[in-house]
């Protein structure tokens, strides 16, 4: 109970996937202009990436596996993630018709998202069992949620604050999100 | 014979992931109006937001849904509206065709020499940044062609430095309008033929010094037009065109020269007609304005002595 603990909390915090691995920076920094599509966006990517764990753990160890195709686990695991991707996007589409026009093209672009293909991949890496795959899946798309919570906060302040012409728009937002990514540094070696 | 049982085993995967997204796709289904992308492929797609939607998509969508009029869409005027109408099952709207002006006549011949000599870079952007451009008037044309970039309707041109707009391809769409960076250009109603050709908000005197066919906020036309349609506001007259006759007598009446016909390129129905009718009009009322307008001039001045 206390491994699977630090394993969410390590994903989450210590190996944050989007300010410590530099992992989905595109729907980082697309959808991270309002708090609301942030929520949804955090929490269509912790849905999908808990799913492709549940999912490619069994893929990977029951057929792979005793198959001797582990050279073809990208392959496999990218069908497996699109699979939910597009499950995601008919739900949003149906449930949250707002939100899913707020996501936009960011919703598919979970695909080609490499936070979600890195966890999959990660957990093969760590040889991880089931539940911590997971656990780690869930950990590590809070974790992605919350560096994009915080990061539409950080944003709407450098937005409203007036910065030279020249830093407007995105370079303030990569600046901004760079010391964003060394706050984060606070939490290396914590768990480990 | 290595590479089939991978492919078998991908097939299944795929298979299985298939079957689940058909079962997906019926449960989460969404009924979406058809009409929807009827009346979507009728508009023109130039997005230009003048219907007052984010675009031709959601324009469509307001349509269908909302029950919108279907006549919103400036750039493909009646034809569109009778196509979208006739998808929508609905008798045609009127159209009044919108058309853009470019308030501005300060043209090379009637502005004073520039303030300086700018070679940054050629867009009015740029030149608006830099002390408000090199011309002699911070509110006048820039006449580096930042609308001639954004028209799809290949309208616009810089004539002797100022932007004009050619009558007969102009679809009113107002792309122009948020590109410039003085905010000449207003789209209205092609039926409004009279316009105040200057956005100068200085003090007569330094409009005058500045330019020769600026409006130097005299009041003239607010006397003499008979509708009571123009008022200046900040040194500068402006029109309600929800008074306007389109008469006229403003246009002769003007000491600069600032108020124009606009229709003196392409007019719909009888090009010709209004011009001489309006100038043949204008001289009689003249004296008669004049007489009227000098008295309360003058009675304006005596109350400001006294004071």
């Amino acid at each position: 109970m206390r491994s699977l603990l630090v394993i969410l909390l390590s994903a989450m915090l210590v190996d944050n996937f989007v300010l410590s691995k530099f992992m989905g920076i595109c729907a980082f920094l697309g959808v991270s202009k309002k708090l609301d599509s942030a929520v949804g966006m955090g929490a269509a990517v912790t849905f999908v990436m808990a799913c492709a764990a549940l999912a490619t753990y069994p893929i990977y160890t029951l057929i792979l596996i005793p198959l001797g195709l582990e050279y073809l686990k990208t392959v496999a695991f990218i069908l497996v993630i699109a699979l939910f991707v597009q499950i995601v996007e008919m739900f949003l589409k149906k449930a949250v018709p707002p939100l899913y026009k707020a996501l936009g093209v960011y919703l598919p672009l979970i695909t080609t998202n490499c936070a979600v293909l890195g966890v999959t991949i990660l957990n093969i890496d760590n040889s991880y069992n089931l539940g911590q795959s997971v656990v780690n899946a869930v950990g590590a798309g809070l974790g992605f949620s919350l560096a994009l919570i915080i990061f539409s906060g950080v944003r709407q302040r450098v937005n409203a604050a007036d910065t030279p012409a020249m830093f407007k728009g995105v370079p303030a937002t990569l600046i901004a999100a760079s010391i964003v990514s060394v706050s984060f540094m606070g939490f290396s070696g914590m768990f480990s | 014979m290595n590479f089939i049982i991978p492919a078998l085993v991908f097939a299944a995967i795929g298979l299985l992931a298939g079957v689940l997204l058909t079962v997906c796709s019926k449960v989460f289904e969404v009924k979406t109006d058809e009409r929807i992308d009827k009346v979507n492929e009728v508009l023109p797609q130039v997005n230009c937001g003048s219907c007052g939607f984010s675009g031709c998509a959601a324009y469509a969508e307001a349509i269908v849904k909302n029950g919108v009029a279907t006549n919103l869409c400036n750039p493909g005027g009646s034809e569109v509206a009778k196509k979208v109408a006739e998808v929508m099952g609905v008798t045609a709207m009127e159209t009044v065709p919108k058309i853009a002006v470019v308030r501005c006549s300060g043209d090379c011949n009637a502005r004073s020499e520039n303030k300086f000599e700018f070679d940054g870079v050629q867009s009015c952007k740029a030149a608006k940044r830099f002390y408000n451009g090199q011309s002699a008037c911070a509110y006048g044309c820039l006449g580096y062609g930042d609308c001639i970039r954004e028209c799809t309707h290949d309208a616009i041109s810089i004539v002797d430095g100022v932007a004009k707009i050619d009558r007969s391809k102009c679809g009113g769409c107002g792309l122009c309008a948020k590109a410039c960076p003085n905010q000449l250009i207003v789209v209205h109603d092609i039926t409004n033929r009279v316009d105040v050709l200057c956005s100068s908000q200085d003090i007569g005197k330094n409009t005058r010094t500045a330019c020769k066919n600026g409006c130097i906020g005299c009041k003239k036309c607010e006397k003499t037009c008979p509708f009571g349609a123009i008022t200046v506001e900040n040194n500068l007259a402006r029109i309600d065109y929800s008074k306007c006759k389109n008469c006229g007598k403003c246009v002769a009446g003007c000491p600069t020269h600032a108020i124009h016909r606009c229709d003196g390129i392409v007019m719909v129905e009888k090009p010709a007609a209004p011009k001489p009718a309006a100038t043949a009009e204008a001289p009689a009322p003249k004296p008669e304005v004049k007489a009227e307008a000098a008295p309360e001039a003058k009675a304006e001045a005596k109350t400001e002595e006294t004071k």
